[in-house]
């Protein structure tokens, strides 16, 4: 039953959020030490934050993570609050939630990583199924060693050479950030989507160079295999017109894989951007992420950590009950 | 040796692979002959120095040689790799092996899921979770670094060796070896183990390809012992320092150069040895 294979897929779903939130609670229990309770009390020191306020956020955490229960319920308190999305406090912006910081710089993460990840899915697949394709110029199999030492690199490394050449050298691009330092954010003006655009060009550029080469390098390959199907000789020798053979024959069969990869890909594609965007001081969940590890806010780490393991879970989960109605081939309906 | 070379030479991608790895394995070895190690920590030379006769690479902000920097940090980059990759890949051979051998038990299933949870989980946050809790940066040097990197190494090399060991489980030799009681250890060893040398010697590659990522990234933020020449550290000063907007584009091309000579090289070896593995991937027309 289709509704079996749904099911069974929610629960493995659920299983990868437990985990998640099981690792955030076990590992400072791990360390023998209490790394939060140790950053709180030296903030206090060193913020001379005075008596009251101390005891305030310190009873803050006790009261949301009701440290003063036993362990086991500890545990299932703070299963409970990670679930709800109740992750803490920032304990460098105390009393900020954490929820709020990831609110603050979810949307510019999750634009920047769509756009670019739909973009390089596109124009690799193109590129690749062409490269792969018999009756290409032959020059195109000249792409494949960049194409082959792109993807092998992390995408903040190529950021680097980037910003060096077109932001620092050809002075094209801005050297980083979102939008100019004198813009205000407008979503309803033009003129601040032309900026946001413009400033979003370079870092998006360094996540596409790199997934460019894995989508071109695997539909080339799938092409290769597919080319050589009883189909293809099928349909060459009903004369049917090059295009045709590319995009029905050719094409359509040799995506399905690409698809699989993108459901696999998602975590790579993720933390690939969250360096980029520490690289280009893009106000993005890797940026805050950043500074969270900077100043050992744990609790934010651990919020953005645990957010993002969702999305991702949850992402890979749509693009797995998106697959089976893009191959008609696969149905869910025996015992799988 | 003669066959080795000959084959290498229809193998264009493991000959590439192996040789370039070779000569970053050389120019970490013999290249320290050339260096005064110190001259890779802060204030040992004249800083922000283009490349010249006198300082090959150029030297950096802190004053440090970069030429010295990329031999002392190679090594260490390359032994970070090595470590996550051996132990990604030993952990990944247990697990496979005994998962692969007794598909369809309980503990497969465990094991199983646990790996398909590990893999969905985006490795570089998992990374960050476990290095800025356990550890304090300053004593993140080159074992224990290798030792976190290897936490996301051994899910893949797990699900792919159980893959195989499941398919050749089946095949008429091993039936033969279960039928004249051969205990299961020696069939593993002695029967399945040589069939998946190739296999398991591209997972290593792929492995430690893993393993370099995680650390480089966590270098990348600035996670680990920041005195350590590695070319993940190199990059983070880099940035910390902003050579791009000064100009400095010696010190931004010899850790991405390396880097990207060493992520290469791994990536060739693995097409390289897969085919070794696989003879009907090759695509050689």
């Amino acid at each position: 039953m289709a509704l079996r294979y749904i099911l069974r897929r929610l629960g493995f779903l659920v299983l990868v959020i437990w985990a998640a939130a099981t690792l955030c609670f076990i590992l400072p229990h791990l360390t023998g030490r209490d790394p939060i309770r140790e950053q709180i009390t030296q903030r206090i020191a060193t913020m001379g934050l005075s008596g009251d306020a101390a005891q305030a956020m310190i009873d803050a955490h006790k009261r949301v993570f009701g440290l003063d229960q036993p362990l086991w319920k500890q545990y299932t308190i703070y299963v409970r609050n990670m679930l709800r999305f109740d992750l803490g406090y920032s304990i460098s912006n105390y009393p900020k939630p954490v929820i709020e910081i990831i609110q603050e710089s979810l949307g510019w993460t999750v634009r920047l990583v769509g756009m670019a990840t739909i973009l390089a899915f596109l124009l690799g697949t193109i590129l690749g199924a062409l490269i792969g394709w018999k009756k290409s110029p032959k020059f195109l199999n000249l792409l494949v060693p960049p194409l082959m030492i792109f993807s092998a690199a992390p995408p903040f490394v190529l950021a680097l050479v980037l910003i060096y050449f077109l932001a620092f050298r050809a002075k094209i691009f801005p050297l980083g950030r979102a939008f100019g330092q004198y813009t205000k954010v407008d979503w309803s003006s033009l003129k601040f989507w032309l900026d946001y655009a413009y400033h979003a060009m370079l870092p998006a550029f360094s996540l596409i160079l790199v997934s460019l080469g894995t989508w071109g390098l695997g539909m080339r390959a799938m092409m290769v295999t597919v080319e050589g199907a009883d189909y293809m000789t099928f349909g060459e020798e009903k004369g049917l017109k090059g295009v045709r053979l590319f995009f029905s024959y050719g094409l359509r069969s040799a995506l399905l894989p690409q698809i699989t990869g993108l459901a696999i890909q998602m975590g790579a594609i993720v933390s690939g951007s969250a360096l980029v965007e520490v690289y280009f001081q893009y106000p993005g969940l890797g940026t805050r992420l950043n500074m969270a590890i900077q100043t050992f806010d744990y609790y934010t780490i651990y919020g953005i950590v645990f957010f993002v393991v969702c999305g991702i879970a949850l992402a890979t989960l749509l693009v797995d009950l998106i697959y089976p109605l893009l191959d008609p081939r696969i149905s869910y309906s025996k015992g799988t | 040796m003669g066959g080795i070379l000959r084959y290498i030479r229809r193998n264009p991608s493991l000959g590439w692979g192996l040789g370039l790895l070779l000569v970053l394995l050389l120019f970490a070895t013999v290249g320290r002959l050339f260096i005064n190690e110190r001259d890779a920590y802060a204030l040992a030379t004249r800083p922000d120095q283009p490349p010249s006769w006198q300082h090959l690479f150029g030297t950096d902000t802190q004053g440090k040689d970069l030429f010295t920097g990329m031999v002392i940090g190679m090594g260490m980059t390359l032994m970070i790799g090595a470590i996550a990759g051996s132990i990604g890949i030993g952990i990944g051979t247990v697990l496979g092996f005994t998962t692969g051998y007794y598909a369809g038990s309980i503990l497969d299933s465990v094991i199983t899921a646990i790996v398909d949870i590990v893999l969905t989980l985006p490795g570089f946050f998992v990374l960050v979770l476990i290095a800025s809790t356990l550890a304090d940066p300053a004593t993140l040097n080159v074992v224990p670094m290798g030792v976190i990197a290897s936490v996301t190494a051994w899910a893949y090399p797990t699900r792919s060796i159980r893959a195989q060991v499941m398919t050749m489980r089946e095949r008429p030799f091993v039936m033969m070896a279960k039928l004249s009681a051969m205990s299961t250890g020696k069939i593993i060893v002695r029967e399945l183990m040589p069939n998946l040398l190739p296999y398991l010697a591209m997972s290593l590659a792929g492995a430690v390809y893993g393993g370099l990522m995680g650390s480089l990234s966590l270098e990348g933020l600035g996670i680990g012992n920041r005195r350590n020449p590695t070319l993940g550290m190199t990059i983070f000063w880099v940035n910390y320092y902003s050579a791009f907007m000064r100009g400095m584009w010696w010190w931004i091309l010899a850790p991405v150069a390396a880097i990207i000579l060493v992520l290469t090289s791994l990536v060739l070896i693995s097409m390289g040895l897969d085919e070794v593995a696989n003879p009907r991937v090759r695509t050689r027309v």
